[in-house]
């Protein structure tokens, strides 16, 4: 921020959906995009007599974040309902965690070696979807039920860039260690920013205000750049900060009082007498944290110390879970990781892998591995590949229909220069005038009788023998 | 066998005739609905299924041909208005959920209609489970079964007059204070509320989670037994119920009551001394000590805590779960306000009724901050207290009798204009409730007014086979025991 005599205080409190098959105290699959109230059961509509029952891969994959997040795993948790009224939320209380949640502490560091500090990570339910049309408001309660795990951060954070940074790596873990997929667009991720501030260097609290409804990380770096400039002004106008939660409107860059303090809601909160405290085994957390995936910080790591790739490569990897997935099955395969990230970044990345690879990760280092033994050249491998891409037939099948298998001898090559010259003379006639546009010529003759498979250096080699003997 | 005497049978005795072909199903059916004919002026239920007689002709087509049938065969049933079966409505005898039809059913429904039971009815009850005298229904009161002047008790009247006056074998109730145990006091049956987590809550409207149980009223004691060993059992779809294996109660009852430690609560039993009736549960202290057992008077202090916390518990939780009626999807929408909180407040004012709205106001303010930790806290710290002073009794001793309620039932608006003296009728009642432990109301007697008496039984929880067993004494042994 531009005002350098104040300190600006941001507390983040981070919503995402976890990647179960079901939702989190139903049968009912997780999954977005389904026709309106397609995907509800009595459970998660809240029908009288209904009654929850928790979803274990839920829970182990908030222990999980926990874990991603250096958290301590509470050896028992308790399930509260946080009661109020909404049309979106069907039984009138959420479901949530408030005294004893499954993660406390914990902390991410940024680039700067600031580590920005956890409060805590809870298992919640998240509610339907209200759609507001002209006359009326429809309710969707396929999100309801959907898991939720809140991330709530200390007030360590203390601009714009360090929320969007924090949030990145926060991101990323939950993507890279699959707890979570975070689109945000899908509201798959939900960000609320706790803004105040402070006199540069006082250890005073300014009054803060919560501000809701950010749906990508740009809002809510430009909804921290609007409050922060916003306070400020208030108070060098001499005017007080009002404790309230404040809606953001991202078409118009603006923020707005949506309640104060005083409307707060008193959620009274209780323990859920449907479900059982949650007692965490030592052994559980151990087994999910011997199974944790490489977060990308430790991939990073690897690519560039092991690997000794360099860094604009490994950033181009790391940018997405599934190329970076797809790599490392790869140099399991096939350990040649300089070769599979050039192979990768050269040729699959021109495909679409917003939601899979093109092609296996067997037959992928199966054609790399023609071209590195020189069984096909690296031109062939290419063309190889893209076939494979388009197919998904069998390498070995493909390549011998291809008929880029087999040697090609030195006395095959010299024959076939043998056999153009005699057909081209005017070609050779050109030789004296325009050399290489002359050997071009062969050699692009050569490999076209080889279907490719001659070695080019060595008819390189052969043709301007001949045409110099001539 | 004479129809009128048909229709008093119990269920092992009704299924002998059923299963030995003697009547048929629909025929037994019909016999009920000619009672219920003749005896429903008393409002027990509020509904007769019309698929009765197709479901009870299936069941004799079954019998005929020779099918595997189940242990419930051809036999009729109620069920209290707050359980789910589904395409059925289930109201909880509210305006709220006039119109409300069961998407799904309740699984000691269902577990019932596996065994091959008839479901006739669903009976009356106080609004949403609230209520100790069925006059807070909004489909009217239910008179008691053996006079028009006095109340069935509740909040499950509707399912104890139904098999009082034999308009059913058996039916099904729930008890979350003693609204299975103080109707089948008030109407001369046997009730049930077992074990927390015996039997499961899954498509029973929830009133307050932490204390209900569904609970059997049945005829006599040895039916409770057996009807209670189909309900009971663990439930993938409710997670509070108990894994323990469901023993086979009639085989595990014992013979008699010698050399059975018995106990009552000086505290409890003191404030009783003055009562009308306290000889009659003298008289029985007596006759179990004739019979061989030791009764003891132990003390626990502070039990009478029980109904405050009890009242705290329950109303924190009720309000919580009765959140869902907010007019969105339950009621009859008749506010046209596009004002959502009008909507509510419109919806709540006109769908529940003054005890229902009473409880709510006051779940509401038990856990709102500032007074959360004074009232909700500590009740949960004093019910532990009171499981804790339970379970050390039950360490020494078989079983803790009690009276069910202070005497018979009352008359019909005798208390309604007075909600905190018919709350304290809950004292003896809610102390199962809050401790979780099994409790049931033996009939022992007839009151100076001539309406029945229930003894009640608590035992350690989960030992409802010794609860039946000293039951199963009274009610065989007993003189006084139940009329004609």
């Amino acid at each position: 921020m531009t005002n350098s005599n104040y300190d600006i205080v941001i507390g983040l409190e981070i919503h995402a959906e976890l990647n179960t098959k079901t939702k989190v105290f139903c049968g009912c699959q997780n999954k977005f995009g389904q026709e309106p109230n397609s995907n509800c059961c009595p459970v998660c509509v809240g029908m009288p007599g209904a009654l929850p029952v928790l979803n274990k891969e839920a829970l182990k994959l908030a222990i999980k974040a926990g874990l991603a997040c250096d958290c301590k795993i509470n050896d028992y948790a308790v399930f509260e309902r946080k009661n109020y009224f909404y049309p979106d939320l069907s039984k009138a209380y959420q479901i949530s965690q408030l005294v004893k949640p499954i993660c406390i502490g914990g902390f991410i560091e940024l680039e700067s070696g600031k580590k920005i500090r956890l409060n805590r990570i809870h298992l919640e339910e998240d509610a339907g979807k209200l759609t507001h049309q002209l006359n009326d408001t429809h309710i969707d309660y396929n999100r309801g039920g959907v898991p939720l795990i809140e991330c709530v951060t200390e007030p360590d954070i203390s601009s714009a860039d360090e929320a969007l940074e924090f949030l990145q790596k926060l991101r990323n873990r939950f993507i890279f260690a699959d707890i979570a997929h975070c689109k945000m667009e899908q509201g798959g991720m939900r960000c609320d920013v706790n803004l105040s501030i402070k006199p540069k260097g006082s250890t005073v609290f300014g009054t803060r205000t919560e501000m809701k409804n950010l749906n990508s990380f740009k809002s809510v770096a430009h909804a921290i750049e609007y409050e922060a400039k916003r306070q400020i002004e208030e108070i060098e106008k001499g005017n007080k900060i009002i404790q309230e939660t404040r809606k953001w409107d991202d078409d118009s860059g603006i923020s707005s009082s949506m309640r104060s303090k005083e409307d707060s809601q008193d959620y009274r909160y209780f323990p859920d007498p449907d479900l059982l405290t949650i007692e965490v085994e030592p052994s559980v957390v151990e087994s999910i944290r011997s199974n944790m995936p490489l977060l990308q910080e430790q991939r990073i790591q690897i690519y560039s110390e092991e690997y000794n790739l360099p860094t604009s490569d490994i950033n181009i990897l790391v940018n997405s879970k599934l190329v970076s997935d797809y790599f490392d099955n790869a140099v399991k395969l096939l350990n040649e990781p300089k070769e599979i990230a050039n192979w990768i970044i050269t040729e699959l990345l021109k495909q679409d892998v917003s939601e899979k690879m093109p092609i296996s990760e067997q037959k992928f280092t199966q054609i790399i591995n023609l071209s590195l033994t020189k069984k096909i050249t690296r031109s062939n491998a290419k063309i190889l590949l893209e076939n494979i891409i388009q197919t998904n037939a069998d390498v070995m099948e493909t390549a011998k229909q291809l008929e880029m298998l087999g040697d090609i001898s030195k006395e095959d090559i010299e024959s076939i220069v043998i056999n153009l010259i005699s057909e081209n003379e005017k070609a050779v006639a050109d030789y004296e005038k325009t050399p290489d546009k002359v050997v071009q010529f062969f050699i692009g003759n050569v490999m076209k009788q080889t279907k490719g498979r001659a070695n080019a250096a060595m008819a390189r080699d052969i043709i301007i023998a001949k045409l110099q003997n001539k | 066998m004479e129809d009128k005497e048909i229709v008093k049978l119990g269920i092992l005795e009704t299924l002998e005739l059923i299963k030995s072909q003697t009547i048929t199903s629909e025929y037994l059916t019909r016999l009920y609905l000619s009672q219920i004919e003749k005896y429903n002026y008393k409002n027990a239920l509020l509904e007769v299924f019309d698929d009765a007689i197709t479901r009870a002709k299936e069941i004799d087509e079954k019998i005929k041909s020779g099918q595997k049938v189940g242990k419930l065969a051809g036999l009729c049933f109620v069920i209290k208005d707050n359980m789910l079966y589904k395409g059925k409505k289930a109201t909880c005898a509210s305006k709220f959920l006039e119109n409300f039809v069961s998407p799904y059913t309740a699984t000691a429904v269902q577990k019932l209609l596996d065994e091959d039971a008839v479901i006739i009815g669903r009976a009356n009850m106080d609004e949403f489970a609230m209520g100790g005298s069925n006059e807070n229904s909004a489909y009217g009161n239910c008179k008691n079964a053996f006079s028009d002047e006095h109340v069935s008790g509740g909040s499950s009247g509707g399912s104890a007059v139904a098999v009082a006056c034999n308009m059913c074998v058996a039916s099904l109730g729930s008890d979350t204070g003693g609204s299975v145990r103080q109707p089948s006091s008030f109407n001369g049956v046997c009730g049930v509320k077992p074990t927390y987590g015996r039997i499961s809550r899954f498509g029973i409207v929830a009133f307050a989670s932490s204390l209900e149980q569904v609970g059997p009223i049945t005829k006599n004691v040895k039916d409770n037994a057996y009807l209670l060993e189909i309900l009971a059992g663990f439930d993938i779809h409710d997670q509070t119920t108990r894994r323990e294996e469901v023993p086979n109660y009639l085989d595990s009852m014992s013979n008699g009551v010698k050399g059975m430690k018995l106990c009552y609560c000086k505290q409890l039993i003191e404030k009783y001394k003055d009562s009308k009736y306290y000889s009659k549960f003298y008289d029985v202290i007596n006759f179990f000590v004739e019979n061989g057992a030791t009764v003891d008077e132990i003390d626990i202090k502070n039990i009478e805590l029980a109904l405050p916390t009890y009242y705290i518990i329950a109303t924190a939780e009720a309000t919580s779960n009765l959140g869902r009626f907010d007019g969105v999807k339950y009621t009859t929408r008749t506010c046209s306000s596009s004002d959502i909180k009008k909507l509510y407040v419109e919806s709540r004012t006109a769908g529940f009724g003054d005890e229902v709205k009473r409880r709510i106001m006051l779940g509401n303010y038990v856990l709102s901050s500032g007074y959360f930790d004074a009232y909700y806290n500590k009740a949960k710290k004093v019910q532990q207290y009171i499981s804790n002073s339970l379970n050390k009794v039950f360490d020494d001793y078989d079983a803790m009798i009690m009276p069910v309620a202070y005497g018979e039932a009352f008359k019909i608006g005798e208390k309604s204009k007075d909600p905190v003296s018919m709350y304290l009728e809950d004292m003896f009642t809610v102390i199962a409730n809050i401790a979780g432990v099994p409790a049931m109301s033996v009939p022992y007697g007839f009151g100076v007014n001539n309406l029945p008496l229930g003894l009640q039984i608590l035992t350690k929880n989960l030992c409802e086979s010794k609860m039946y067993t000293i039951a199963n004494f009274v009610e065989e042994n007993y003189k006084g025991g139940m009329h004609d």
